[in-house]
């Protein structure tokens, strides 16, 4: 009888290469170019797609254990936190918003992007790289779903979470999230890499997690810790592969340098344009502070992308066309964004407020240079306001810039008194910016950018204008927002009613004693 | 510069004068950001600087604390970035108006809340 031979087990590079470029063919009676149309459009000049390697090696068996592991560790800290009432022990209420805005933000971005990744991949020529975007998809997807499963416990005992997919299609003031989302879902399979993961992942993502994770466990939110920890894994992945990407489409052909260059300059910027978002869930909505978002900019991007794009350089990689402009812009952008947020407050599915005394001695101590000047006046003239019983709203509908879709906030660099305006004509028609990145991203596709359905020009087109009191908050309730229960002040709101009930946020206070 | 397509990339603009009733008109009170942003309206071009004055830039701005103390002689205005000196009873489109034009005040001496632009 034949001895039965032990197969050997592969060594990781061999088991990689097995998973990856060995599962690629050839095609035989149709040619690449149509089982690829994505592949060649863009402009990249690509020799040879065996160059590319996941740094990491990862492979779709060992992919599929580590997210188990993730998974089973995770869900019993979520489950204990659900069975032990866990929604009492956050530091405040007004904690909760914070979820709030992540599950109105980022969640469904995510749903967006792993449609992109997920065409992506299936359009990408490359082996390797077609199983590492395949991999992001499936992770993009995840993460999604992680974040709803984590603040599933908070929709049942709080308002504003309970048709979020909805009103991250529709809602005014989420427009910057879908359209950055649809913006690169639509471009192609290369942009989109460069985007997202690199863009937004390598250069940004960062700061995200900081709140998200660390914000959150300081709160006593462990519900979302470990989602956010999980996700943090990956995307320590994606920020590698961005990078990977990038190098390898520099090494492959010089001419493709314009092109990352471009695409670079474009993500950046519009990633940055998403760090209002983050920056107010950083410096106004965590009760219990951690560090400001300066000092996360410093730390977490900063430092690193100067030093990351150094060691591009010698590829022709510069960093991107709004580097000094973003950085300069890091006393202002929470400040800027909770402002906006507060005066249409009574139009955002969350709550808003001025923060407590010292809590504002705080944005004092971290903003030196600004927020006395040009901040803490505006704060303290609505504190007053409020306390009379005449809390600011602000109904009118703002003016939003044709590319980011932020409603025009934003200030000159330099320059907090004025803000900043550019236009440019095309086909006869004027299209306003709120900065000079906006605009030249706008410059380079004006047919893409002309199709941008601004909710406020959306909101007009359908409403009267003077039929209606407060056209943005009835295109809120008009999308199933509970305008009474889920908008406006903090301190009159039903979260905040219960939450006293029930004796919140008692363990934190008197661990704090 | 036009878009990189697998085919034909042609769009018209989604929101051409055409699709509004009255043309839209951005409208800012400069150093005055407790309204966070620039506002836009569908308005006649018919609309009198005199109406825009009494009705129009009341209800948008009247809240703040600094209206009541603006010396309407003083304001100036500007089209976009370029000034100009309006007549009060000629219309937004004798003053050159059109189709997505920002007007933008701005009142020397009355620079926001405590000063601070807001």
């Amino acid at each position: 009888m034949d001895k039965r031979v032990e197969k050997k087990k592969l060594d990781i590079a061999s088991r990689y290469a097995a998973m990856s470029h060995d599962l690629h063919w050839d095609t035989t009676y149709q040619t690449a170019d149509k089982v690829y149309p994505f592949a060649r459009y863009e402009g990249l000049q690509i020799h040879d797609w065996k160059k590319w390697e996941d740094p990491f090696h990862m492979t779709l068996d060992v992919w599929w254990r580590q997210q188990g592991e993730k998974e089973r560790r995770l869900y019993a800290v979520m489950d204990a936190f659900a069975q032990n009432n866990g929604q009492i022990g956050v530091s405040d209420a007004r904690y909760i918003n914070a979820v709030k805005l992540v599950l109105q933000v980022f969640s469904p971005l995510k749903y967006t992007l792993h449609r992109a990744f997920a065409h992506a991949a299936r359009n990408m020529p490359g082996d390797a790289m077609r199983i590492a975007t395949l991999l992001q998809a499936s992770e993009e997807l995840r993460h999604s779903q992680l974040e709803v499963h984590a603040a599933s416990v908070y929709n049942k005992y709080f308002n504003g979470m309970h048709d979020t997919p909805r009103w991250h299609e529709q809602a005014w003031y989420l427009a910057p999230a879908k359209s950055f989302a649809e913006d690169a879902a639509t471009a192609g399979p290369f942009e989109l890499l460069v985007a997202i993961s690199f863009g937004f992942d390598s250069l940004l993502s960062d700061t995200l997690f900081v709140p998200a994770m660390s914000g959150a466990a300081h709160n006593g939110d462990l519900s979302m810790v470990p989602a956010s920890f999980s996700s943090q894994a990956d995307t320590a992945r994606h920020k590698a592969l961005g990078i990977a990407t990038v190098k390898f489409l520099l090494q492959q052909d010089p001419a493709n340098a314009a092109i990352v260059q471009r695409w670079v300059d474009k993500w950046f910027w519009r990633s940055f344009r998403l760090m209002p978002l983050v920056a107010m869930l950083q410096d106004y909505m965590l009760p219990k502070r951690i560090s400001s978002f300066k000092e996360a900019w410093n730390e977490f991007v900063e430092s690193p992308v100067t030093e990351l794009f150094a060691e591009l350089a010698p590829y022709g990689l510069q960093l991107p066309a709004g580097w000094q402009q973003a950085c300069d812009a890091k006393d202002h952008l929470s400040h800027q964004a909770w402002n906006m947020f507060y005066g249409y407050g009574q139009a955002v599915a969350f709550h808003t407020w001025v923060p407590e005394p010292d809590e504002l001695n705080w944005l004092d101590r971290k903003y030196p240079d600004s927020f006395d000047r040009w901040y803490r006046p505006r704060l303290a003239y609505y504190a007053q306001r409020e306390a009379t019983g005449h809390r600011y709203y602000n109904r009118a509908l703002p003016m939003q810039c044709q590319v980011c879709q932020q409603p025009m906030m934003f200030t000159e660099q330099g320059a907090p008194r004025w803000i900043a305006y550019r236009n440019t004509q095309h086909a006869g028609e004027a299209f306003h910016f709120c900065s000079d990145h906006c605009e030249h991203i706008f410059a380079h596709e004006p047919e893409k950018y002309v199709q941008a359905k601004l909710p406020s020009h959306e909101i007009l087109h359908a409403q009267r204008a003077d039929s209606v009191a407060d056209p943005l908050q009835a295109s809120l309730a008009a999308i199933g927002v509970d305008t009474a229960r889920d908008t406006g002040e903090f301190k009159h709101s039903e979260d905040a009613q219960n939450f006293e009930t029930w004796g919140g946020g008692q363990d934190m206070k008197e661990a704090q004693l | 510069m036009s878009v990189a397509a697998i085919g034909n990339y042609h769009h018209a603009s989604h929101d051409s004068a055409a699709r509004f009733s009255d043309p839209l008109l951005y409208v800012a009170w400069d150093e005055h950001m407790m309204f966070a942003a620039p506002v836009v309206l569908a308005l006649s071009p018919d609309t009198t600087f005199e109406h825009l004055k009494a009705k129009v830039l009341h209800k948008l701005y009247g809240e703040h604390p600094d209206f009541k103390l603006i010396d309407w002689a003083r304001v100036q205005w500007f089209r976009g970035d370029v000034m100009f000196t309006p007549k009060m009873d000629k219309s937004l489109a004798d003053h050159g108006f059109g189709h997505k034009s920002v007007l933008r005040f701005r009142t020397p001496g009355l620079e926001g809340l405590r000063g601070s632009c807001g």
